[in-house]
């Protein structure tokens, strides 16, 4: 019996000691922030969308050991920590969405609409209108991100199922196709009319396009424009490796953050854009031999990232918690690298770009970092080993951000107290 | 009985020589199977072999990677993947180049690596083996 008390006291402590290494969930934030592990394990959650009265919903990659795949969290107590949770929906996807008292969310080649009552809770889980089917989904870059404008135009990522568009996809010395055609139906952001069923393609219009994958995307209602961020092509290395050494290909190309107005092209495949020599670059399955640059008809990033880093949600923060630098700013989730290998990977962290009078200022910081749950905040060298890849991102009624994790399923809940 | 020892002895030195030249000729595969491993798959399956989660499958404790179908694994890194894989419960996207320059005996010494890397414990392919598998794919393909 004494053995075990003092078994058990030594649990207890272990457990402690546990809980006390976790603060705030683990992660590194600046001064007077706080996180909470809002959610655990829920299943991978791309992204995430919380109603007025503070209900979140996650869309998962693919359904969970429960069979679902979009899952509702609330807080009942308020202690920060999801206390009931339950899901719906057989599709796995990523998009999701909160207009009035609808909730959008999207397969990889449909975005759905559910009616929410007074309590948020979703009224037709089994009977969703279909407003846009048919959108292409060749497994490359299949995911479908959506966002709204102020009014009740939906915008989707329609990614192009391909690295540079070359006649065999990544295969070394095949060139590029001239127009590239996959533009017409993917490597773009489409927009759609939100309240219209049944809409396909020729219900929509290409509101931006040369983009090779957008997952980040969200309107920014100061400026009113829509902002997104590219997944930069891979393998320069791999396939010029007299253009290019490991080392160059760890940093380029940038990822990119773009304002998007209608009708611009940020320049996929023929260009991509250099944070070194702070250009645009004629890829070199068009002709490009690292330095020629590419034509002034291509959009110029807001903000040129670090290569490779992934950049999963965009969130304008109009909250009023967090410090007045933060307001009207943008958070961008970056959930890791992969191909930097052989070199250490980087990413794995949330990002603040500050916003001035409108406009990005160029400069960014790492905002929220320690996701990946490595000792002592050492480099991650292979992705999967990552304890939590940052994905969705959405601001919570009372100015909180929440950070959600497409490994396992973990919600980081950060707030600020002054 | 002096007879049965220098028998023994002398068995004892012939599979000794042998043992060590399969050693040898082992080691040799596994050094030349990572280096095309560093080259060419390192990339997308990562150094731990643990690949990227939704997009490019593990190699290290994958079952096929480890199992009997040596033609498989001899045909994917010939020819590439562009399948949807689902491998021990998970799923990957991404579509794997093809190597059509990869000699019989390169491929053996890849697969050498890869199915005696990290945890893999599943054994050597050999070059007869890899040739056995491209005969046996091409009459499937017919």
């Amino acid at each position: 019996m004494k053995k075990q008390i003092q078994l058990l006291s030594l649990a207890v402590f272990a457990f402690c000691m546990n809980v006390l290494a976790q603060e705030n969930a683990g992660l590194k934030l600046p001064e007077g922030f706080k996180a909470s592990l809002y959610a655990n394990n829920i299943g991978g959650a791309r992204h995430i969308a919380i109603t007025k009265a503070g209900i979140v919903f996650a869309k998962l990659n693919n359904p969970n050991k429960e069979g679902n795949s979009i899952v509702r969290l609330e807080d009942t107590n308020n202690d920060g920590l999801a206390d009931k949770v339950n899901g719906w929906a057989k599709y796995g996807g990523t998009g999701i969405f909160v207009k009035g008292n609808s909730l959008y969310a999207s397969s990889n080649e449909a975005i759905f609409k559910y009616e929410l009552n007074s309590k948020d809770e979703v009224v037709n889980p089994l009977t969703p209108q279909t407003i846009v089917s048919g959108l292409i989904d060749r497994r490359q870059h299949n995911s479908k991100s959506i966002t709204f404008d102020k009014g009740n135009n939906i915008y989707v990522n329609i990614g192009a199922y391909s690295n540079a568009c070359q006649e065999k996809d990544r295969m070394p010395g095949s060139q590029g196709m001239m127009p590239c055609p996959i533009l017409d139906s993917a490597g773009g952001v489409w927009k759609f009319d939100g309240t219209k069923e049944n809409q396909t393609y020729k219900d929509g219009k290409r509101y931006a396009t040369g983009l090779r994958n957008v997952i980040g995307l969200d309107w920014n209602t100061e400026t009113n424009q829509l902002y997104v961020t590219q997944h930069g092509r891979d393998q320069l290395n791999s396939f010029y490796p007299n253009l290019y050494t490991d080392a160059q290909n760890a940093e380029l190309p940038a990822e990119t953050f773009y304002a998007m107005n209608e009708g611009d092209n940020a320049g996929w495949p023929y260009v991509y854009y250099d944070p070194i020599q702070k250009k645009k670059i004629v890829s070199p399955e068009y002709g490009g031999d690292s330095k020629k640059e590419g034509s002034s008809e291509f959009k110029d990033p807001a903000v040129a990232f670090p290569a490779h880093m992934a950049p999963m949600a965009v969130l304008f923060y109009t909250g009023n918690q967090f410090p007045a630098k933060y307001k009207n700013g943008a958070f961008i989730s970056f959930h890791g690298s992969w191909n930097r290998a052989p070199l250490p990977q980087e990413g794995f962290f949330v990002a603040f770009v500050p916003f001035k009078n409108g406009k990005a200022t160029g400069e960014w910081e790492i905002f929220a970092n320690g996701f990946a749950g490595t000792e002592n905040g050492a480099k991650v060298t292979n992705t999967g080993k990552a304890k939590a890849r940052p994905c969705g991102l959405a601001q919570g009624p009372d100015g909180s951000i929440y950070v959600s994790d497409d490994t396992k399923g973990a919600i980081f809940k950060i707030s600020y107290n002054k | 009985m002096a007879n049965v020892s220098i028998k023994f002895l002398i068995k004892l030195v012939v599979s000794t020589f042998f043992f060590l030249i399969a050693v040898a000729a082992n080691a040799q595969n596994t050094i030349n199977g990572k280096k095309i491993y560093e080259t060419r798959c390192l990339v997308c399956h990562q150094s731990d072999g643990g690949g990227v989660p939704n997009m490019n499958p593990p190699l290290d404790g994958a079952s096929n990677v480890n199992g009997k179908d040596i033609a498989r694994l001899v045909k994917i890194i010939r020819n590439g993947y562009d399948e949807r894989i689902a491998l021990d419960g998970m799923y990957y996207n991404n579509a794997m180049t093809a190597n059509p320059d990869l000699k019989e005996d390169a491929i053996a010494d890849v697969l050498t690596y890869i199915r005696t890397s990290w945890s893999n414990k599943a054994g050597v392919v050999t070059t007869n083996q890899v040739k056995a598998a491209l005969v046996k794919n091409k009459a499937a393909k017919k």
